[in-house]
C-alpha cells in the first residue's frame, strides 16, 4: 500500500525564498523611509534586511495547513469535554480560580500580542520579519479566541467567568500588572517590542508560564485548558525562534546596537519576571495537585535554560540581565508574598482565595526550606486562628503601587525579608515610588513614559472607578461597593473565600449527582 | 556544554517521533511529564525525517513536527531531511 513519496519540486529553502523574499518590492512613488517611519527612531541600525534568517522557513500555504489541523484537534477535544461534563473531572473546584486568573490576566494579553505583532510586521522594512510577524499576529488572535471559547464552558457553571477577557482587564487593580506590561511594550518602537515580547517574554519567560501551567491543568484534570494550552504552545516554538533570530540579527547588523539591546533585555526581563509573580502564586497555592514549585520551575526554565541561552549570546557581548542577583533571592519569597496579598484583598478580587491546609503547608515547607516556616507559615497560622474566631482578616486600606510594574508594594528588601522594599524618585517636583531597584532604574531612565501610568489605586482615589452617574456625596455612599460594581465583580459571589462559596457548594452537589443515583 | 531540549504532547503521533529521536541521539535523556514528553540533550539534538518515516510507514514532512510541539531550546537549523537543535558553545 505504501506509495513512494513524490520528490518535492522545490526544497524547503528555495520554496521559502520564493514565497517570502520574492514577494517584496521597493516603493517608487513614495520614499521607503516614509513608508516605514518607525524603522529608525529607536537608534537600531540595520544595513541589510536580506541577512534575516527564519530557521522554520514556514510559508503561508504550509502555515494554513498546519494551523487548520491544530484547530480541528482542539475543537474535537473541546466538544468532547463539554459533552461529557468534563468540568466534573477536575480535582477540586478551587483549581478553577487559577483558570479565572488565566482568563482575566493572560488571554487579553494574547489579543494585545496579536495587535502588537501586526504593527511590528507593518513597521519592519524587511520582508523576512514581516512574514514571521504576520504569522505570529494570526497565531495570537487564535490564542485569544480559543482560550475564551474553551473557558466559556466553565462560565455556564461557575462564578467569575463572565467579564474577564474584555471588561475586567481594563479595570481591576491586579490586572493592570499584565496589562501595563504589554501596553508599555506596545507603546515602544517595533524593535523594542521584539526584544520585550518576542525575546524576553517568548524566549526567556514563556516556558515558565505555559509549561507548568499546562502540566498543572493536566494534573488537575482540566482537559479543556490543557488542550488550548498545548494548541497555543505548538505555535510558541516558532515565536521563540523569531525572538531569538531577531536579537541575533540586530546584534550582527551593527555593533552600535549592542548597548540598546542590552538595556532592553535588562528592562524587559525584569518587567516580565515581575508579571510572572502571578504564575508563581498559581503554582504554589492554586493548584490542588501540584506539579512543581515556582522555585523549581524557575531553576529549570530560567537558571538552566536561560543560562544556556545567555552563554550562546555572550559571543555578541550580551550579558545576563542584571536583575539576576535579586531574582535568586526572590524565587523563595514572591509566590508567598503574592498569595498573602490576595488573601488580604479577596473582597476586591474576581476569584476566591483560601488558607493553605496542613498538608499544603507541609509541601510548602519542603519546597521552601529556607523561607516558608520562618516567614510565611506563622502568618497563615495567625490568619487561620483569626478566621476560626470569626475574625477573618481583610485589609481595607488600598496599597501603594509601584509606578512601573504596578504591583502593590508587597515585596521585601533583598537583604531583609521582614522589611517592605520601596524606592523613591523625584521628577518635575513630584515623588514617584517603585517596588525595587529594577523598577526604579526603569523609571529613572524614562520618567516621561511612566508618569503617565494608569495606576488603579490612584484612579480609585481620584473617583474614576465608579459606574457612571455615581454620586459620592450621597448618603451612605460605599466606595468599595461601587468599585466592585464598576469591576463587574458580584460581591459575595465572585470574590471572598472559596470556603462557603457557590462554586464549592455547586461542585460538591454536581459531582455527587454524577457519581450517585440519588 | 549547554543542554538543548524539545518537548511534545504525549500522543500517538509523537510516539514514533520520540522513538526516532532517542534512537538517533544516544546521549539524549527522556523526561516524561503530565501530558508532555521532553527530551533533553547535551549540546545538540538531531531529528531525522528518514528515521520517522521508517517507523510510521509513510512520508513525513519535518514541518509536521510543529503540530504537536510544545517548546524547545537551542538554535534551530532545518532542511528537508533533518531538524537540528544546538548550542554552539
Ligand atoms: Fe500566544
Ligand atoms: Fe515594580
Amino acid at each position: 500500500m505504501d506509495m513512494k513519496a513524490n520528490k518535492k519540486k522545490l526544497g524547503l529553502k528555495e520554496k521559502y525564498a520564493h514565497m517570502t523574499r520574492g514577494l517584496d518590492w521597493e516603493t517608487t512613488y513614495q520614499p521607503m523611509d516614509k513608508v516605514f517611519p518607525q524603522a529608525t527612531f529607536e537608534g537600531i541600525k540595520i544595513h541589510d534586511w536580506e541577512k534575516w534568517e527564519d530557521p522554520f522557513r514556514l510559508t503561508m500555504d504550509a502555515y494554513w495547513k498546519y494551523q487548520a489541523e491544530k484547530e480541528r484537534k482542539l475543537y474535537a477535544v473541546l466538544d468532547a469535554f463539554a459533552q461529557n461534563n468534563g468540568h466534573l473531572g477536575i480535582t477540586d473546584a478551587r483549581y478553577l480560580n487559577a483558570v479565572k486568573l488565566f482568563l482575566t490576566g493572560i488571554s487579553p494579553l494574547e489579543y494585545v500580542a496579536h495587535r502588537g505583532f501586526a504593527a511590528a510586521g507593518r513597521n519592519f522594512p524587511g520582508v523576512g520579519p514581516r512574514v514571521a510577524c504576520l504569522m505570529q499576529s494570526i497565531d495570537e488572535i487564535r490564542h485569544a479566541q480559543t482560550q475564551i471559547h474553551a473557558l466559556s464552558n466553565y462560565n455556564k457553571f461557575y462564578e467569575g467567568f463572565h467579564a474577564g477577557a474584555a471588561h475586567q482587564i481594563e479595570r481591576i487593580w491586579y490586572l493592570s500588572v499584565p496589562k501595563s506590561f504589554f501596553d508599555d511594550a506596545f507603546s515602544a518602537g517595533p524593535f523594542e517590542w521584539m526584544i520585550a515580547i518576542g525575546f524576553s517574554f517568548e524566549y526567556v519567560l514563556t516556558n515558565l508560564l505555559f509549561v507548568p501551567f499546562m502540566s498543572g491543568a493536566a494534573y488537575n484534570g482540566d482537559m479543556a485548558t490543557v488542550t488550548f494550552g498545548f494548541s497555543a504552545q505548538s505555535d510558541e516554538a516558532r515565536h521563540m525562534t523569531l525572538g531569538l533570530e531577531c536579537i541575533k540579527f540586530m546584534l550582527e547588523q551593527d555593533p552600535d546596537n549592542l548597548p540598546i539591546v542590552q538595556k532592553w533585555i535588562d528592562k524587559w526581563a525584569w518587567r516580565g519576571i515581575r508579571v510572572l509573580t502571578l504564575v508563581g502564586m498559581m503554582m504554589d497555592y492554586m493548584l490542588p495537585k501540584r506539579v512543581m514549585s515556582w522555585k523549581e520551575a524557575w531553576e529549570i526554565y530560567f537558571e538552566q535554560n536561560g543560562g544556556a541561552l545567555f552563554n550562546d549570546l555572550a559571543k555578541y557581548g550580551i550579558k545576563v540581565p542584571d536583575c539576576i542577583t535579586q531574582c535568586t533571592v526572590d524565587k523563595e519569597h514572591i509566590s508567598h508574598q503574592a498569595w498573602c496579598t490576595f488573601y488580604q484583598y479577596a473582597h476586591a478580587s474576581a476569584f476566591h482565595t483560601w488558607l493553605p491546609n496542613a498538608e499544603e503547608m507541609d509541601w510548602l515547607s519542603a519546597k521552601y526550606p529556607n523561607t516558608f516556616d520562618k516567614y510565611y507559615r506563622p502568618r497563615y497560622e495567625q490568619w487561620r486562628e483569626m478566621a476560626d474566631k470569626g475574625e477573618r482578616f481583610y485589609n481595607n486600606t488600598l496599597p501603594m503601587l509601584c509606578q512601573v510594574c504596578q504591583i502593590p508594594m508587597v515585596f521585601t528588601e533583598p537583604d531583609d525579608p521582614t522589611k517592605i522594599c520601596y524606592r523613591e524618585s523625584d521628577y518635575q517636583g513630584e515623588k514617584y515610588h517603585t517596588c525595587s531597584d529594577g523598577c526604579k532604574h526603569i523609571f529613572d531612565d524614562e520618567p516621561e513614559k511612566y508618569i503617565q501610568a494608569w495606576l488603579p489605586v490612584h484612579q480609585i482615589y481620584m473617583g474614576n472607578c465608579w459606574p457612571e452617574g455615581t454620586d459620592p456625596t450621597a448618603e451612605g455612599f460605599d466606595p468599595m461597593a461601587k468599585v466592585l460594581e464598576w469591576y463587574h465583580i458580584e460581591n459575595g459571589k465572585d470574590n471572598l473565600d472559596y470556603e462557603g462559596s457557590g462554586d464549592q457548594a455547586n461542585f460538591a452537589a454536581w459531582r455527587g449527582a454524577a457519581t450517585q443515583n440519588t | 556544554m549547554s543542554t538543548v531540549f524539545i518537548a511534545f504532547q504525549t500522543n500517538e503521533d509523537t510516539r514514533p517521533i520520540v522513538e526516532s529521536i532517542l534512537a538517533d541521539n544516544p546521549h539524549a535523556v527522556l523526561d516524561e511529564q503530565p501530558a508532555m514528553v521532553k527530551i533533553n540533550a547535551e549540546g545538540q539534538l538531531v531529528i531525522k525525517r528518514e528515521s520517522i518515516e521508517e517507523r510510521i510507514g509513510r512520508s513525513f514532512d519535518l514541518q509536521e513536527l510543529q503540530i504537536n510541539l510544545i517548546t524547545l531550546s537551542g538554535n534551530i537549523d532545518e532542511d528537508d531531511d533533518q531538524f537540528t537543535l544546538a548550542w554552539k558553545n
